[in-house]
């Protein structure tokens, strides 16, 4: 593609040369503002809080399970209707107020300029706005809770007829709070998808061409596009379900000429591509850390790219494997078998390109590598359960099993726990110009691995032993009761993850203030948000950077230093 | 020819199979025991890419962990011989995944896509928040006058293939009887079909696998699977004694 | 707080103006958006053959009149384009005016035929027909409110000289909404 690289007019001169200084309040600094890393910081602090109240959440239906009729501590006695509201919103707030802002919003808003050398994302007005939409969509999900009837507790699937019936869900208010916060949240994605492919595309440095870009910044522009192009028949049967709950329309309801399984295939369709919008983000942020701590280049960047285009690609057409006993034409399983089974290899094949890279490396085991690596080796069994589920026949034993949510846990986890440390670790000395205590964050690290682990292998043995999903109460089904001890294992492993975010809480706050200064760039990286001061003012640098190679030019032969910043003018003298 | 092929891929895997899930949840149908050894066709393909993976990946990190010195070397990943390690194991796996499509296929086809031919009918009628089953009765006739409804427990007798009615009265349910390793979705407005054929008795759970609302936990059921005496036994009570809850 | 433009806007790696990659994004968002709801419309008339006699009951003229005159305002859109082109901002404004006042027609005359239909005892809740028949036109006509908004901000801008290029990019958006139609007409009105 050819590209015409901009002059800029105004050279890349600070661009707050010409509107004079004039000292900003705070609200218009830190709550009103335009500034692509304040607005990350919104987003990831957003995530944050939504993280504990998922989690909150998790500890309370984890402790029914295990403590079944038991009051929880810090909860209560957890009623039937509770507890279904409890792991609808878990799952609904993980993946679209955790995993999507953190990842995507928060990592994309703050890298994106600082990595391509701009000064800020081309459409800040509309970033800020994008934020403020999301905002809202988290306070119209949380006071779902608080309305009168609860919390909506149908599942994140939501199908119909149940969350399009009052009479079926009992929580009338809180399905529709419920589904507003959800397309509010769409329409925030959207907003801001608007940035990021216009800033990536086009605000690039002069001298970065396509292959220089680094490939956190693909996979989130190909998460964006991913996005995108599957919400909108979300968003339209998300549309139909409000006019069925609050008008009175019939669009699922099989007594009115509607079909229930219309909503089903609406939202998978949007679903499936869903699962890759958040997993390569992550797998981008990874690619970056594994790169700096091995002190090598990727292995074959082209390739890998060509794994995520064909990835994004395929996950349009591999919907309905959630839906195979769901009454689809059973030829049809036929079909979603085979695409399922197909888009299993060139995320097997990204894998593997991420283990060659640490071929012929320097490895350094650091808070942010640990993390990085770890993504690989849990991520592997969550990809590897997905086999079991992709093929039609094993699938009609294992749906609607905790075999499914052990394997959604063993790649949603990852993704967007595990992607969330590895970054934060990892950017945290450029966001606020401090070193986290490495101590601290070992121990973090190897008590969430161990814990995560005895939390969902428990569960895989429980699915595989025929145990359903979205039941309060086990003891219920005479089949069951026995397998108690695993419920309250997996309870107790989770009581220990809870504990040990203490770790990285402090941690946190604590390097805040009194972590080491950083400097600009302390784990001696190529990517252009290395070359900025830590944190980076507005406006990023007092000029811009231009782009001269590649951003993995680690450990290049004949070369003195490990790492050759995309920055540096190449030599003009011969290296020595 | 395919059957045969079939047969054979599945006989190797039918033991692992077994003590996989079978040691945990009793085979009591037909084709329990397909499905068990597709599961473990499918566990030892990847299990085996799994233990290659993480080989390699640990053994890289032990190999090239950081030591005074020693730099890392500058490798594109575009080089042939190294490219190589990618390139067969992604050969490898496709034709891996050929065979587990081809089972599952099988498995799938001879489960939901096909309907033998049935020796009785019987009605599954699932809402909010139990099941009634309508069994036939001894003229083995659904919706005639010695039909037996039964509420939350579902009679059928060892070595008879049935096929089953299922329907919702209001929201999406699912009927699931792991035992059978059987799975169908419930949905308002439509009858579902499709069969089984009990090949062990006892008394088992029956699961709703479709969230359906605040009574979904306290869905469950038993299917009792009866020597063909006691299904006569059973069925000589008539309508009367069956109204059993749980 | 002030605003002054970040230099990553004017920058444009790819050759193309960045503010038609973000009108095309919005385009793309909305086209999947539209296509999902009118794909689940298509599935429910092929599996419903009695739809054919509700939507008999739709208005073929006044459909007809509304695409006219939807096809009209973009082609007043077209001519802003034009005129911004060449530097007149106030010509511009004055055919997005034209795009404008094209748009509240549309909106009267479907207030008009909606009245009608609901009186005769056609509304929203009546069947699965109508409920699309309504559901999709009405997010077609929110599309045309906020197209409308967003013209008249930039008209006033264009009447002043400023930021003419966003003349094209409405006229893009303008386009777009009126091909939803295009695609709504024959679904709603003609297949009967």
């Amino acid at each position: 593609m050819a590209e015409a690289s901009t002059v800029d007019t105004h050279g890349a001169q600070a661009h707050d040369a010409g509107h004079g200084h004039h000292e900003q309040s705070f609200v218009s600094k830190y709550i009103f503002s335009t500034d692509h890393k304040i607005i990350a910081m919104q987003y990831m602090f957003t995530g944050i809080v939504m993280a504990l109240i998922g989690g909150y959440m998790s500890y309370a239906f984890r402790m029914q399970l295990a403590f079944p009729g038991e009051s929880v501590p810090g909860y209560g006695v957890v009623s039937q209707g509770e507890y279904n509201a409890l792991v609808t919103n878990h799952g609904t707030i993980m993946i679209f107020w955790v995993a999507m802002p953190m990842l995507i919003a928060a990592f994309g808003n703050y890298l994106i300029p600082l990595m391509i050398g701009a000064d800020d994302m081309v459409f800040p007005r509309i970033n800020r706005l994008s934020y403020q939409i999301f905002l809202i969509s988290a306070i119209i999900l949380i006071a779902s809770f608080f309305v009168p009837g609860g919390g909506f507790g149908g599942a994140w699937t939501s199908y119909p007829p149940l969350s399009a019936n009052a009479e079926y869900n009992l929580t009338p208010l809180g399905a529709t709070f419920w589904l507003v916060a959800v397309a509010l949240e769409f329409v925030a994605f959207l907003l801001g998808g608007i940035n990021f492919i216009t800033t990536l595309m086009n605000a690039r440095a002069p001298g970065m061409k396509m292959h220089d870009i680094p490939m956190v910044l693909w996979m989130i522009i190909i998460a964006s596009i991913l996005f995108m192009a599957s919400v909108g028949p979300l968003i339209a049967g998300a549309v139909m379900l409000f006019m069925d709950q609050v008008v009175g329309t019939g669009y699922f309801d099989p007594d009115r000429g509607g079909d229930p399984v219309l909503w089903q295939h609406l939202f998978w369709f949007f679903g499936h591509p869903e699962v890759y919008v958040v997993l390569l983000p992550a797998m981008g942020i990874v690619a970056e850390i594994i790169c700096t701590f091995s002190r090598k280049k990727l292995f074959n960047y082209k390739l890998i790219l060509y794994t995520a285009f064909a990835t994004g690609i395929i996950s349009f057409f591999v919907w309905a494997h959630h839906q195979f006993v769901a009454g689809i034409d059973p030829r049809m399983a036929n079909v979603f078998t085979i695409t399922t089974l197909i888009i299993s290899i060139p995320i097997a094949e990204m894998l593997f390109l991420y283990i060659a890279t640490l071929y012929g490396g320097s490895i350094r085991l650091t808070t942010p590598m640990l993390w990085a690596l770890s993504f690989i080796a849990e991520f592997l069994i969550g990809g590897i359960t997905g086999i079991f589920l992709g093929a039609s026949g094993s699938d009609i034993y294992f749906h609607d099993t905790y075999f499914v949510l052990a394997h959604f846990h063993y790649t949603f986890f990852p993704i967007a726990i595990i992607g969330f440390f590895a970054g934060i670790t990892y950017w945290f000395p450029k966001m606020f110009g401090r070193m986290m205590n490495e101590t601290l964050g070992k121990i973090h690290f190897w008590g969430t691995i161990i814990s995560f682990n005895f939390i969902f292998i428990p569960l895989f043995i429980l699915g595989a032993a025929g145990q359903h999903r979205r039941i309060y109460n086990f003891q219920n089904f005479p089949d069951l009761a026995g397998m108690q001890d695993l419920r309250v294992i997996a309870t107790t492993a989770l009581l220990v993850m809870l504990a040990f975010q203490a770790f990285f809480l402090f941690n946190f706050v604590y390097s805040l203030f009194k972590g080491k200064p950083a400097g600009k760039n302390p784990w001696k990286a190529n990517t252009l948000e290395w070359t900025a001061d830590s944190p980076p003012p507005h406006g990023n640098w007092p000029e811009l950077p231009n782009c001269y190679r590649g951003p993995y030019e680690y450990s290049v032969p004949g070369r003195e230093d490990d790492y050759w910043p995309q920055d540096v003018p190449p030599d003009t003298a011969p290296a020595e | 020819m395919i059957q045969t092929i079939y047969d054979f891929i599945k006989g190797i895997f039918e033991p692992l199979g077994d003590y996989l899930i079978a040691s945990s949840v009793p085979v009591a149908s037909s084709f329990a025991s397909d499905i068990d050894a597709l599961i473990a066709l499918v566990a030892v393909f990847v299990g085996f890419w799994a233990l290659l993976a993480y080989a390699a990946f640990f053994f890289l990190i032990f190999r090239f962990r950081a030591r005074d010195g020693q730099r890392a070397q500058y490798v594109t990943g575009e080089e042939k011989d190294l490219k190589r390690w990618i390139t067969y194991p992604h050969a490898a796996i496709i034709l891996c995944d050929l065979v587990i499509v081809f089972m599952a296929i099988m498995v799938w086809y001879d489960i939901k896509q096909r309907l033998p031919e049935a020796d009785s009918t019987v009605r599954i009628v699932a809402q909010q928040w139990a099941w009634n089953f309508v069994h036939p009765g001894p003229d083995n006739e659904l919706d005639t006058e010695d039909d037996i409804n039964s509420f939350n427990e579902m009679h059928v007798q060892v070595g008879t293939t049935y096929h089953y009615e299922l329907i919702s009265k209001d929201v999406l349910h699912d009927f699931s009887v792991p035992v059978f390793r059987l799975k169908q979705d419930a949905i308002p407005g439509r009858v579902m079909r499709g069969w089984f054929r009990p090949t062990q008795a006892g008394e088992y759970d029956i699961q709703c696998a479709e969230m359906c609302g605040i009574g979904h936990g306290i869905m469950g059921a038993r299917i009792i699977i009866e020597t063909p005496e006691e299904h006569a036994a059973w069925m000589s009570q008539g309508s009367a004694g069956k109204l059993a809850s749980r | 707080m002030s605003m002054t433009r970040p230099i990553a806007t004017t920058r444009s790696a790819t050759g193309i103006p960045t503010g038609k990659l973000a009108v095309w994004w919005v385009v793309g968002s909305e086209i999947v958006i539209f296509g999902g709801l009118l794909a689940s419309y298509i599935m429910h008339r092929l599996g419903h053959p009695e739809w054919a006699e509700y939507a008999s009951h739709t208005n073929t003229w006044f459909g007809g009149a509304n695409t006219f005159v939807l096809l009209t305002s973009s082609l007043f859109a077209v001519l802003a384009h034009h005129a911004a082109a060449h530097g007149d901002g106030k010509t511009a404004a004055k055919w997005l005016l034209g795009t404008c006042a094209g748009g509240l027609i549309f909106l009267c005359i479907k207030a008009v035929e909606w009245t009608g239909e609901i009186q005769h005892g056609y509304t929203i809740t009546s069947n699965g027909f109508w409920s699309f028949y309504y559901t999709a036109a009405g997010l077609h006509a929110l599309h045309v409110i906020a197209g409308c908004i967003i013209m008249l901000i930039i008209a006033k801008d264009a009447w002043n000289g400023k930021e003419l290029h966003r003349v094209e990019l409405i006229g893009i958006y303008w386009h777009f909404v009126d091909i939803v139609w295009i695609f709504l007409f024959p679904l709603l009105y003609i297949a009967k």
